[in-house]
């Protein structure tokens, strides 16, 4: 079997809202695989019938403490999914997903939100660090960035 | 009925507001959801945050749906073949961090079925069109080449 062929353990992770729904309509480029989710809103998940799925804590960037406790629960998760690739649209809860993806030599994918359409987001600005491919769904965004361009959900 | 949410983060009082007075004139049901905002509203149903089964619902019963510029309510509208109507959210009003939204709505303006309120004066005129063409599922011309991307990037990890 090539390595192409072989299923990998996919994270796929997402805020609820906006962020989720793109993340859904990116499934065609991973359900081959064996793909975990995770969002921040408990039943989201069963109504776009994606399973197995999880409910993270959501967080921001303005409640340090609540990060952290979202941190502590993706290490936790990490440990026993053990993921080959994490992909993830936003906000900090995929942010902090993709950065311990990078630790534990996951290939990490960033996808900035098609609402970015003047500048990345604060959280896919960091991102660039921890993303191998590292995607903004608009060709002026790209451009300035930096981030590669492939297409957009819109 | 007519389905107003505006997402679960920040509250959106210029649009409620406008909604509230709206709705003592029209014989026609607002069910809102309105966020973190507590004010009183005499002409609209309001709930602080759905449920997604409850989301679900309201956006299948919605006439119309009214919404801020965000994607969530974009790809919603799409996805249940409603017309939606977008109020961007401002940063001079203090209602976002910046004026993404007006980006946003900038954007979405051409597309089928969703319909930009620039100013709350914009949202009369919209509600009482005949009828508005609802916004089409299809994914844009770029969506396959994305979802390419990435499935080839996968593979070949």
């Amino acid at each position: 079997m090539s390595r192409a062929d072989s299923p990998k353990r996919i994270l796929a992770i997402a805020s609820s809202g906006g962020h989720w729904q793109q993340l859904m309509l990116m499934r065609p480029g991973f359900t081959h695989h064996q793909v975990t989710y995770v969002t921040t809103l408990p039943g989201l998940a069963q109504q776009f019938e994606a399973a197995p799925a999880h409910v993270v804590l959501d967080c921001n960037r303005h409640e340090p403490l609540q990060a952290l406790r979202c941190l502590v629960w993706l290490v936790v998760r990490f440990l026993r999914l053990r993921p080959h690739v994490v992909i993830t649209t936003g906000a900090l809860p995929g942010l902090l997903a993709l950065m311990l993806g990078k630790m534990t030599g996951a290939r990490t994918i960033w996808v900035d939100s098609v609402a970015n359409a003047e500048t990345l987001s604060a959280s896919g600005q960091t991102a660039r660090r921890f993303a191998d491919l590292w995607l903004s769904q608009w060709p002026d965004v790209a451009r300035d960035s930096g981030a590669d361009y492939a297409g957009s959900i819109l | 009925m007519i389905f107003a949410t505006i997402g679960t983060q920040l509250p959106f009082p210029r649009l409620m507001a406008e909604l509230d007075r709206l709705g003592a004139e029209l014989d026609e049901e607002i069910v809102a959801q309105v966020g973190p905002d507590t004010t009183p509203r005499t002409a609209l149903r309001t709930h602080p945050n759905l449920s997604p089964e409850g989301f679900d619902a309201l956006f299948r019963r919605a006439r119309i749906v009214i919404a801020h510029a965000g994607i969530g309510s974009i790809l919603s509208a799409k996805s249940y073949r409603k017309p939606l109507i977008v109020m961007p959210r401002r940063h001079v009003h203090g209602e976002h961090r910046n004026d993404h939204q007006l980006a946003t709505a900038r954007q979405v303006e051409t597309v089928t079925g969703i319909y930009v309120a620039w100013e709350t004066a914009d949202l009369a005129g919209l509600l009482a069109a005949p009828s508005l063409t609802p916004a089409q599922p299809d994914p844009g011309t770029t969506a396959d080449q994305l979802t390419r991307r990435i499935r080839d990037f996968i593979d070949q990890t």
